[in-house]
């Protein structure tokens, strides 16, 4: 039995909104019968103020996507669509005092279905391109496709670094067979496939034996911080999918001062996904950095100034 | 208003007699069956007597071919590995898309370490196609590994038969017998079957409590070595209480088999019957002319298994599902999508599984909640409002007859 919250579970029973709305002028369709949830959302909008008057849903799911498509239109109402475009679905599921990992998609089909919505109401295109694996590893909530999507861009071959890439594998460690799996059939995939040129060219991809720490040139201080924003750029994708977001405030010679926004702000994992970013800073500079919240930028150099 | 249990093929209740036999075992019979004093030897004698029970049930000739194990999946692993061990000349397995996990995960496994896999396909209705199945048979096979009897639809499998077309190409025979057992007419000295999986908890035993069955002179390596308990081939000191347990299960198994196939099956129908009765766009699955007399599993188009679940779990009813969202992967069932049973309905199958204990009260009660249920959760249900008006239009357009609406899905 799913450990669904009080709350999970009285919206599950008594959903808010449900059935159709006759005026809608915003629909939003997302997901599928074939992955057994699909929600569409209505929404009634104000074309003065894009202010949402109303909001219903239809569901097809399971417990937790009827209680999170109920709580979506609970939260919208009153909204303005670029206040509801906010919406994240980490907020979805804290209104309903939270919601067991496996079901964490639910509420993301939710703000999905929100932004499907509003690209509906404002004649926009609105394409579904999330794609989903089977839930690896439960403690963080985190997927097989994530995994394979990340191992295969940053060339990753140990479950450790799986773990500072996407914190899968980092709690209680019994999904370390399940993620050794992934790693062993991508790896023998590169074995087979050609190699395409942009991986060939990084040192990840060298066999493990010449995998030792290369020295590397030094940069300049501009090739440098080229390279930080490239590595910064490319592990942006996987904090927005958190629905976070990162930015590089200040480079102070070892010290990266960076802000962490949306929802990896004051996570408790912030720590982690900290030392996450700076292990893949440390291998793509070959130099060692600190990477430090931006609130710690002042107190530090007022001290060394 | 009491709780109705319609989940037996996940677990059952212990028979009381079964728990009042056991009860001294935790007490003053304490002893270890191997040690040399009277503690001791009432303990073995009760053992001794729980495995003759063990043989009347399955018809084993001897008891020496009763091992105790500690569940289901245990037995499965044993038998399956066994094979492999003892017969290094040989490395293929053959087994159905529709075993339970005990099975299909080890092979996943297996195919890993470089065994090959057969899985045999079913058709809609759940059958295995016996000409596939010879087609496969080879001096390369180890062992062939089939349930007797489908935990989800109920579906039996031709397991004698199949035992035969193995043997005639010197490969071992294994049958997952878990939910069969006391359900159907199981005598192994009838077949050739060659090993016997079953599990204590489906048939009114405790949890934690397994066979493997082992004919006389075949091939075996065992799975956990140590003592001498079960004569080497399962070390560990033996769960006595359990053993005593399951030994006095067996016997009340085989007083009530003409029970379950009769009163049991009944309710069973009935339940069946009363369900599809009234709820539109709704089939059972399964081979419905060829299963166990207490499951019935029953699709449910446009609706949501989970859903369905905690909605009858409100009114006091336990049932099971092969949506997905119930076990958290992301496909139903791989029994339902092995018979090719569309998403519309596959996530929406419940499994009523029924018991000795269940009474034709219970199974009106259910056939009363389950239709609000499910229009309740139609009427939630983007598609269903897209297949009603598609429904009424063909019935408007259909000028033959007297339509009676009964929307009939093309693979029912
Ligand atoms: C067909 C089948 N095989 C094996 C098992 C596993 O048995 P156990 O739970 O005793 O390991 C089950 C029980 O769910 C089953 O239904
Ligand atoms: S399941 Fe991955 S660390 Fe616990």
């Amino acid at each position: 039995m799913w450990d669904y919250s009080e709350k999970v579970q009285e919206h599950f029973f008594n959903p808010r909104n449900a059935g159709p709305l006759q005026d809608a002028n915003a629909v939003g369709d997302v997901g599928s019968i074939q992955c057994g949830d699909a929600l569409r959302l209505m929404l009634k909008v104000d074309p003065e103020s894009e202010r949402i008057l109303d909001a219903h849903f239809q569901t097809f799911g399971c417990g937790s996507a009827i209680a999170s498509s109920s709580a979506l239109t609970e939260i919208v109402k009153g909204l303005t669509l670029d206040e509801a475009l906010q919406v994240s679905n980490q907020q979805i599921a804290d209104y309903l005092d939270g919601l067991p990992p496996e079901k964490m998609h639910c509420s993301v089909m939710g703000r999905e279905a929100l932004q499907a919505a509003v690209a509906n109401y404002r004649g926009e295109a609105w394409a579904d391109d999330h794609t989903e694996g089977a839930m690896v590893c439960k403690c963080f909530a985190v997927d097989s496709s994530l995994i394979e999507e990340v191992v295969r861009a940053n060339g990753l071959t140990t479950v450790e670094q799986v773990t500072h890439y996407t914190k899968a594998g980092g709690g209680c460690c019994s999904c370390h067979e399940g993620i050794e799996d992934i790693l062993a059939d991508i790896s023998a995939e590169r074995c087979t496939a050609p190699m395409p040129p942009a991986l060939a060219e990084t040192p990840k991809e060298t066999a493990p034996a010449e995998c030792a720490p290369t020295p590397k040139p030094r940069l300049t201080n501009f090739q440098r911080m080229r390279r930080i924003e490239e590595t910064i750029e490319a592990i942006r994708p996987m904090l927005q999918r958190d629905h976070g977001d990162v930015e590089i405030v200040e480079i102070d010679s070892r010290n990266v001062y960076v802000n962490l926004q949306g929802a990896c702000q004051g996570c408790m994992m912030e720590q982690a996904t900290l030392s996450g970013i700076q292990a893949q800073l440390v291998e793509a500079l070959g130099e060692f950095v600190q990477l430090l919240p931006a609130s710690l930028m002042t107190k530090r150099q007022g001290g060394a100034a | 208003m009491n709780p109705i249990y319609l989940d037996n093929n996940a677990t059952t209740a212990c028979d009381p007699a079964v728990v009042e036999a056991m009860l001294p075992f935790f007490t003053e019979q304490f002893g270890n069956a191997s040690s040399m004093h009277s503690f001791g030897n009432k303990v073995a004698q009760a053992i001794k007597d729980a495995r003759a029970g063990v043989c009347e049930l399955l018809g084993a000739e001897y008891e020496s071919e009763i091992v105790f194990t500690s569940c289901g999946t245990e037995s499965d692993s044993t038998a399956i590995l066994s094979a492999l061990k003892a017969q290094p000349e040989r490395n293929q397995v053959i087994t159905t898309a529709v075993e339970h996990p005990a099975v299909l995960a080890l092979c996943e496994y297996l195919e890993k370490e470089g065994v090959v896999v057969h899985r045999l396909g079913v058709d809609r209705k759940g059958r295995l196609d016996l000409d596939e199945y010879r087609a496969l048979l080879s001096p390369r096979t180890a062992i062939v590994s089939a349930m007797w009897a489908n935990n989800e639809t109920g579906t039996i499998f031709p397991i004698e038969e199949m035992a035969e077309m193995a043997h005639d190409v010197g490969a071992m025979f294994h049958t997952d017998a878990v939910q069969a057992v006391g359900k159907v007419d199981i005598d192994v000295r009838r077949t050739c079957i060659d090993m016997l999986s079953l599990s204590g908890h489906k048939l009114h035993a405790p949890k934690g409590i397994g066979v493997l069955y082992l004919r006389r002179n075949t091939r075996f390596r065992p799975l956990l070595r140590g003592g001498h308990q079960e004569r080497g081939r399962r070390a560990g000191t033996e769960n006595a209480a359990s053993i005593v347990g399951l030994g006095v299960a067996a016997r009340l198994a085989l007083e009530h088999m003409a029970y379950e196939n009769g009163e049991v099956k009944r309710l069973r129908d009935r339940l069946e019957s009363g369900i599809l009765a009234q709820v539109p766009c709704a089939f059972a699955t399964g081979d419905t002319t060829n299963r166990l007399p207490n499951t019935s599993n029953i699709a449910f188009e446009f609706v949501e298994g989970e859903a369905i679940l905690l909605l009858l779990n409100k009114q006091g009813i336990a049932a099971s599902s092969g949506s997905a969202c119930t076990s958290g992967s992301l496909e139903p069932s791989h029994v339902m999508r092995a018979m090719g049973i569309p998403y519309t309905a596959a996530h929406g199958t419940i499994r009523f599984s029924l018991s000795r204990y269940t009474t034709e009260a219970e199974v009106d009660r259910v056939i009363e909640a389950v239709p609000p249920i499910i229009a309740a959760l139609r009427d939630l249900s983007p598609y269903w409002a897209d297949q009603a008006a598609e429904r009424t239009a063909e019935k408007r357009a259909s000028t033959a007859g007297p339509s009676t609406a009964a929307f009939k899905p093309s693979f029912a």
